[in-house]
């Protein structure tokens, strides 16, 4: 109860210092990061003009993947755990039909460590649909694993790179969203508006 | 009470039956490989220590084993709980993986050492040893971390 309640003032003194400082801030990195929080407002369509961008090749051949991903994300926003858990289970049939040959020869290496961890983490929050909070340890490395692949193999869309500061303790955690409206996976209704856009992932 | 006795004798039988057929033991002769998680990453001797007496039953190929394992059926059970833990982590071969997977498992360790998932209550509850005290967690903690930062 108590910590709630620390959390709660938390979250409003943050909330109140992130509506002083103005937008311009919301593309800082983690290290000069001046608010724990910062809120896009909901329907704020204009993007940040400086946001950090990663162009990529374009690629049909990861769209089960990055589906799936974003079924898994919308289910842990919800805080569905059985729903979460069947997208994590699809996510990894979409990761195991994904067709290592198909790409450069240089590349099938990198991509091969990155497609096994991506299906370990999969598995695992598959396998643990009454546990979302180990749902969602895993589903914070799965993040950098699905970036990691598609800037490899390409993309079919658009996707911005969201962090957290607040998860795991503090520690922070990120994860990609198709849209940069802030719904958060990590807290849920708890913390919904908690992060901020930080990267966005383009196809060229 | 005839009835009793002889429900009692049989099942005497089957207990005595079980104790034939062992449990596999989870000891192998090299006993720690070059894949090693304390041999690969030079594990210091405090931390080595910890991972030894709290993690390495069920998460490597070394089992210490207490006397009990060779009585039927908990040997089986003991087994069956190892063999899911060395699925899920198996130190012994963490130096094989690749860096991503290594740094993937040091965040799962983390977590699960800080939550008190790990190690499991059922299994502290008879090693009493294994329970981690304040200072061995917080030692394990910073040392799997800064690993994963160096990796």
């Amino acid at each position: 109860m108590k910590k709630t309640m620390i959390l709660l003032y938390l979250a409003l003194v943050s909330w109140g210092a992130s509506a002083q400082t103005d937008h311009t801030k919301m593309n800082s990195s983690k290290a000069d990061m001046p608010a724990m929080h910062t809120n896009t407002p909901a329907g704020m369509k204009d993007k940040p003009t400086t946001l950090p961008s990663i162009k990529v090749e374009h690629s049909l051949s990861v769209t089960a993947i990055i589906d799936n991903y974003l079924a898994l994300k919308d289910a842990l926003v919800e805080g569905n755990g059985k729903k979460a858990s069947s997208s994590g289970k699809m996510l990894l049939d979409a990761l195991e039909k994904f067709d290592l040959s198909s790409q450069g020869a240089s590349k099938q290496l990198e991509l091969k460590d990155i497609l096994d961890d991506a299906k370990e983490n999969a598995e695992h929050i598959s396998e643990n649909g009454g546990k979302m909070e180990h749902q969602r340890e895993h589903f914070e490395i799965l993040g950098s694993d699905i970036k990691d692949l598609i800037i490899i193999t390409g993309s079919d869309r658009t996707l911005y790179q969201i962090y957290c500061p607040m998860y795991n303790n503090k520690k922070g955690g990120k994860w990609l969203s198709e849209s940069i409206e802030i719904k958060n996976p990590f807290f849920g209704s708890k913390m919904l508006k908690c992060g901020n856009v930080q990267q966005e992932i383009t196809v060229k | 009470m005839k009835w009793l006795k002889r429900i009692g004798l049989a099942l005497l039988v089957v207990l005595v039956g079980l104790q034939f057929i062992p449990a596999r033991s989870n000891q192998n002769m090299e006993v720690s490989p070059a894949s090693d998680f304390i041999k690969t990453n030079k594990v210091p001797e405090e931390v080595g220590h910890i991972l030894r007496t709290s993690c390495y039953d069920c998460h490597s190929n070394n089992t210490d084993y207490p006397w009990y394992s060779s009585v039927q059926p908990v040997g089986w059970f003991l087994e069956n709980h190892i063999n899911k833990g060395k699925s899920e982590l198996n130190l012994s071969e963490f130096g094989s993986w690749s860096i991503r997977k290594q740094k993937s498992k040091l965040k799962a360790m983390v977590s699960q050492v800080e939550k008190d998932e790990m190690p499991l209550s059922s299994y502290t509850l008879i090693h009493r040893n294994a329970r981690l005290s304040r200072e061995s967690k917080k030692a394990l903690v910073d040392y799997l971390n800064a690993l994963q930062d160096s990796l």
